[in-house]
């Protein structure tokens, strides 16, 4: 297959995976792993998927980081999707990985099984047409992810508010990805050494929300596709950055990603969102300026003023054991959570990351049962 | 037919309308004389030899759409019953056919379908011999539902089955993985993705009767819902075994993979109509796969893995570059990622 084969190819991956031998073997010796943060929820996967962290030597490792968005969305948000679904008259359309996250009264799956009305689309687009096919019912987008789905869900909107669609709405949980990287980095305890960037993030964004990286840490950076090749062609470009004593932002994902993004894509977001006071983040708490909310023109498609008000609920208290903001800055492995495969299952998660299948600990169950046990 | 050529529910209600929909349209389309004596029940004049075994299974059928490409529900109602039969080593003898109609259906569709369905049956040697059409208001089903049951005889010196599977014993799959389930999809979901994706959806008996005669035959399963992945899962607790798979070895059309990394789906978790898992002893494998590769419904016939005493996972596979991962028993529905 065209554009996919080419980087899988073994003979290619076993030729970086030398390289990348060599590089750390140059790098000065230490007691600690160096660590890589690959961002992307797409970029576990993958890694999990093709076991690429058994590919590098010892002295490397990935820590996978908070760039799951449906890993991080707060319950908050599901039970207000929830409770939209459930309302006569209204059609709830989600992502597929979003209808399995728990809420505090069960997820969409579990809504839907008990009447209410929700559907899978691909996209905001699908929502939109299912809106102009059904006048008579509200359809609401749950509008979820980083800048990557935010374009999507500001090019429906426009489309709603042109042609006057007015059943149309969005409930927007959309945030972005350089708060909860200030908010990692800041960590006194941060164990990383360097940044696998988000590759789709980037198409849209450009290098920029990744500049401070190297800039106020001297952590290299380097913006990665998603097959085996990119990522191994990544970790050797950021070895080599570590080996020369460098830290600046590299782009590995050259065929799809640019230095300054898609701008058409950022000034549909800049015309129908407003970066949001704070927002939540599952595991990591309210974090300032760190997601997008409707411009005054656009809020006549919040699908927030279709619910009851409600009291504002504080921050989760969630499990004081929980391992995730130790997994995320490096400190412990999945595995190593008191919680991991116990309390806390992709059935009934904890934390953020046993939450989708992008999430580093749920990757970890699935994939790795054979070392669940395995706590050295 | 009187009333605008679509099914009512004067049609399920076992008056004259009733009458003539079955002898009219559908007892025609199964002609045979057991059929034919209109008993409440089929009468069978079925006389076993010494060590031969009934086989006897049943499976509904509620697909949307209810055509698409490469199949429709009657033949699907046609084949999964069929292969249920024929992968236990049994040759289809007799089905049922029992109908749940919703009201408003083209009669020129249902007669179309049945058509479908008793053309595969008859193909397979077996006959529609019994029953049942009941018609429900809009709404209460979804077009058409089927259930056929299946009646055949497994010959005296075939015993196959879970009971049989040891460890080194090799896994076979008879072709492509995934094509039904990716048909079914595309369909759906309005994918406009060309014209690749075709269901497997056929009768597995022209195979399995030439697998039959190859010593060495020691378990199988047609992989319809949760695909490969689910019969893998199904041997490996039934056997208190673990099942090694090679990935590199998995056949997988390229557009039923294009639409798995498009939508971030697993080809072994997709449903296949018209493919078998085999296991084999591991000296009789060879001779199994060349077996296959001579009929038309085993030429992508490959050997994929195979049975290995319990380890952690049910089921390992090993990826392109030899490292090892579980493979998770499939889990609900089967939902696109996000990113």
């Amino acid at each position: 297959m065209k554009y996919v084969d080419e980087f899988r190819d073994p003979a290619l991956v076993a030729q970086l995976v030398k390289r990348i031998d060599a590089s750390a073997a140059r790098l000065p010796s230490r007691q600690q792993p160096w660590q890589l943060m690959e961002v992307c929820g797409g970029h576990t996967h993958a890694i999990f998927r093709f076991g690429l962290d058994r590919l590098l030597p010892d002295c490397v490792e990935f820590v996978h980081g908070p760039g799951c968005p449906v890993c991080v969305l707060p319950e908050t948000v599901i039970d207000q999707a929830v409770a939209l679904a459930q309302r006569p008259g209204t059609l709830l359309c989600s992502y597929g990985d979003a209808v399995r996250v728990p809420g505090t009264g069960g997820s969409l799956l579990e809504a839907r099984a008990g009447g209410a009305a929700v559907e899978v689309v691909y996209g905001p687009r699908d929502a939109l047409e299912l809106a102009r096919r059904h006048p008579d019912k509200d359809i609401v987008f749950l509008a979820i992810g980083f800048e990557t789905t935010a374009p999507a869900t500001a090019l429906a909107l426009q489309a709603a508010r042109r042609e006057g669609i007015g059943n149309f709405r969005a409930l927007c949980h959309l945030v972005l990805i350089e708060p909860p990287l200030r908010a990692l980095l800041a960590d006194p305890q941060l164990c990383l050494d360097g940044f696998i960037g988000p590759g789709h993030v980037s198409l849209v964004t450009g290098t920029r929300p990744f500049d401070f990286i190297p800039a106020q840490y001297r952590r290299p950076v380097v913006i990665s596709g998603f097959e085996p090749v990119d990522l191994l062609q990544s970790v050797w470009m950021l070895l080599r950055q570590l080996e020369q004593g460098k830290a600046c932002v590299e782009l590995q994902y050259r065929r799809v990603a640019t230095t300054s993004g898609n701008s058409a894509a950022r000034a549909a977001m800049e015309e129908v969102f407003e970066p949001a006071p704070s927002t939540e983040w599952r595991g990591l708490g309210s974090l300032p300026h760190s997601g997008l909310q409707l411009a005054p023109e656009y809020r006549a498609f919040d699908a927030a003023a279709l619910l009851e008000p409600r009291a504002a609920t504080g921050a989760e208290p969630g499990d004081p054991r929980c391992g995730c903001a130790a997994v995320l800055s490096g400190r412990m492995k999945p595995p190593h959570c008191p919680l991991f495969g116990r309390e806390c299952t992709p059935a009934t998660p904890s934390g953020p990351l046993m939450v989708s299948s992008e999430g580093a600990c749920a990757a970890w169950y699935q994939y790795r049962q054979e070392s669940a046990d395995d706590r050295r | 037919m009187t009333d605008a050529k679509r099914l009512t529910l004067a049609h399920g209600s076992g008056g004259e309308p009733m009458q003539q929909l079955l002898h009219q349209h559908i007892q025609p389309l199964f002609d045979n004389a057991i059929l034919a004596r209109q008993e409440d029940q089929a009468r069978l004049n079925m006389t076993l030899a010494p060590g031969e075994r009934l086989a006897f299974t049943t499976d509904s059928f509620v697909v949307t759409p209810l055509c698409f490409p490469g199949g429709n529900i009657g033949t699907l109602a046609a084949n999964g019953t069929l292969n249920d039969l024929v992968v236990g080593g049994a040759r289809p003898h007799y089905l049922s056919c029992a109908l749940i109609i919703e009201e408003g259906l083209p009669l020129e569709t249902l007669q179309a379908l049945l058509a479908d369905l008793a053309r595969e049956v008859r193909a397979a040697g077996a006959l529609v011999v019994t029953g049942d059409t009941k018609v429900v208001p809009r709404g209460a089903a979804d077009g058409l539902f089927i259930n056929t049951s299946g009646i055949g005889v497994i010959p005296a010196a075939v015993d196959l089955g879970t009971h049989r599977l040891k460890a080194g014993c090799r896994l076979l799959v008879s072709g492509p993985v995934g094509d039904h389930g990716a048909a079914i999809l595309a369909c759906r979901r309005e994918l406009a993705l060309g014209g690749d994706l075709i269901s497997d959806c056929a009768s597995l008996w022209p195979l399995v009767k030439g697998m039959l005669e190859e010593p060495g035959l020691l378990a199988m399963r047609d992989a319809t819902r949760g695909g490969v992945n689910a019969v893998l899962h199904e041997f490996a607790a039934a056997a208190g075994l673990s099942v090694e798979l090679e990935e590199a070895a998995i056949p997988v059309r390229p557009a039923v993979r294009g639409l798995c990394e498009l939508l971030g789906l697993d080809p072994l978790q997709l449903a296949c109509e018209g493919r078998l898992l085999a296991a084999v002893e591991a000296d009789a494998a060879e001779r199994m796969l060349e077996r296959m590769h001579a009929h038309p419904l085993g030429s992508g016939a490959q050997l994929i893995g195979r049975l290995v005493p319990q380890r952690n996972s049910a089921v390992i596979v090993r990826g392109l570059y030899g490292v090892e991962r579980s493979l998770p028993a499939v889990s609900g529905e089967l939902l696109p990622r996000i990113c």
